[in-house]
């Protein structure tokens, strides 16, 4: 299955773009997260919250969505 | 006419909704980016009591986005200013300035003495903190928070509502980018900082739907907002329950810890055997073109060791000395002695290379 992959901020600068679509299905999010972090390595010592279908989820959640968000913790005030 | 008759006449506020307006109290932490919108739009409303509490001063960098401020504030604290301002704005409400810096010692205590917190602040350590008061204190916590081009707002702790920890659970590691420094688009935090305004209005009013459970990034960019479901972690929000007792015994900021490390530019050139560390990131300008410096991003500091001088004095400096403190931290943590901070900016440093290179 075709899934929309969204960054925000931090994470969508070392991604160079706000979304893209990867094929992935029923597996983990943590399974999702070494797909990029392959793609991406300098993601792996990013903070980062993941969202599915817009909710917040655990890394354990398998995917069964088509939208996975990765958003970061923003510090400025 | 009454100042307040654009309210009274929308039926969801009227008279009564005034009347709430006027007997809430709010605290907000921070008198910056976000605090200046927010502040002046709770004066505006009147609310009737409204505290600020911020430790630092005005600088002309502050102006691009810092709508309470002009130059004739350059140096005042930040609270003061912004009470000075918003008096005259509305003179009908009371307002407290706080010259200080929030710590797990003044938090609860501060909190007490409010309704509603509303975190202007603008770095990680301060964001858990006023968070964990929140919760100990049971107060609703309008949290803002913006990074280059977009922002993120939620409601916490309100009606048994998750908290901040139920979003982001450890505190951040990489504070590399926590400064201001990085940029930001001046307009993010008035965009950002009149929505947490208009959450206040709407929990003090009981009116509309609080932002509590969710977080709404927007991006001033594509102007997208994408909202975001949080659950609560009970677990996270007992955590912080459990050290009610100990809480004033914590050490509010890593930053003062360090204080007696940090020296200025003019006594760090003295020191003869040194070698200067310059820890923001390789892209960050300007570069120190007189002096030999060691470049080592804070970000990378714990893998690259074996590039500091064992036997020299340290001189650690990044963009506006808040990094250079916590290099410190970092290695004094490592157990590497004879590290100092030094207090100025690179701008600051720059200016002063120049000014005793011409001297001579």
């Amino acid at each position: 299955m075709l899934i929309t992959v969204k960054y925000f901020g931090l994470i969508a600068e070392i991604t160079q773009c706000e979304n893209e679509s990867i094929s992935f299905a029923n597996e983990p999010v943590l399974n999702l997260l070494e797909l990029l972090y392959v793609k991406y390595p300098t993601l792996k010592d990013k903070d980062f919250q993941v969202a599915q279908n817009k909710e917040l989820v655990a890394l354990e959640t398998i995917i069964t969505g088509n939208e996975i968000a990765l958003l970061p913790p923003f510090a400025g005030g | 006419m009454n100042r307040y008759s654009r309210h009274i006449s929308l039926k969801e506020i009227g008279q009564t909704g005034q009347n709430k307006l006027s007997k809430a109290r709010v605290l907000v932490v921070g008198a910056g980016g976000l605090g200046c919108p927010i502040l002046q739009y709770l004066a505006a409303a009147g609310i009737g009591t409204i505290g600020i509490i911020d430790f630092d001063i005005v600088e002309v960098s502050n102006l691009q986005r810092q709508v309470l401020f002009g130059t004739s504030s350059l140096g005042k604290n930040k609270a003061e200013v912004a009470k000075t301002r918003l008096q005259d704005l509305n003179k009908t409400i009371s307002i407290t300035a706080y010259p200080e810096r929030l710590t797990h010692q003044n938090a609860i205590e501060l909190f007490n003495k409010y309704d509603i917190i509303v975190d202007g602040s603008d770095n990680f350590e301060t964001r858990y903190l006023i968070n964990d008061a929140a919760i100990i204190t049971n107060k609703p916590l309008v949290f803002g928070a913006i990074y280059k081009f977009e922002g993120q707002v939620s409601v916490f702790n309100y009606n048994n509502g998750p908290s901040y920890r139920c979003l982001f659970k450890k505190q951040a590691q990489n504070n590399a980018l926590n400064c201001s420094e990085v940029g930001v688009l001046g307009i993010l935090p008035g965009i950002i900082g009149t929505m947490q305004a208009n959450e206040v209005l709407k929990i003090v009013l009981e009116i509309g739907d609080v932002l509590s459970g969710k977080v709404l990034v927007y991006n001033a960019l594509t102007l997208q907002n994408t909202i975001l479901k949080i659950n609560k972690s009970e677990e996270e929000i007992h955590k912080a329950l459990r050290e009610r007792d100990s809480f004033s015994l914590k050490n509010a900021n890593a930053d003062c810890n360090f204080e007696s490390n940090a020296i200025s530019i003019k006594t760090a050139l003295t020191k003869e055997n040194s070698q200067f560390i310059d820890v923001r990131e390789i892209h960050e300008l300007p570069k120190l073109e007189t002096l030999k410096v060691t470049s080592l991003p804070l970000s990378d500091l714990e893998h690259q060791l074996d590039k500091i001088a064992s036997d020299k004095e340290k001189l650690i400096f990044c963009q506006s000395g808040k990094r250079s403190k916590q290099a410190v931290s970092i290695l004094n943590r490592l157990k590497i002695t004879n590290c100092y901070a030094i207090k100025e900016s690179v701008l600051d440093i720059e200016t002063y290379l120049k000014e005793t290179h011409n001297d001579n």
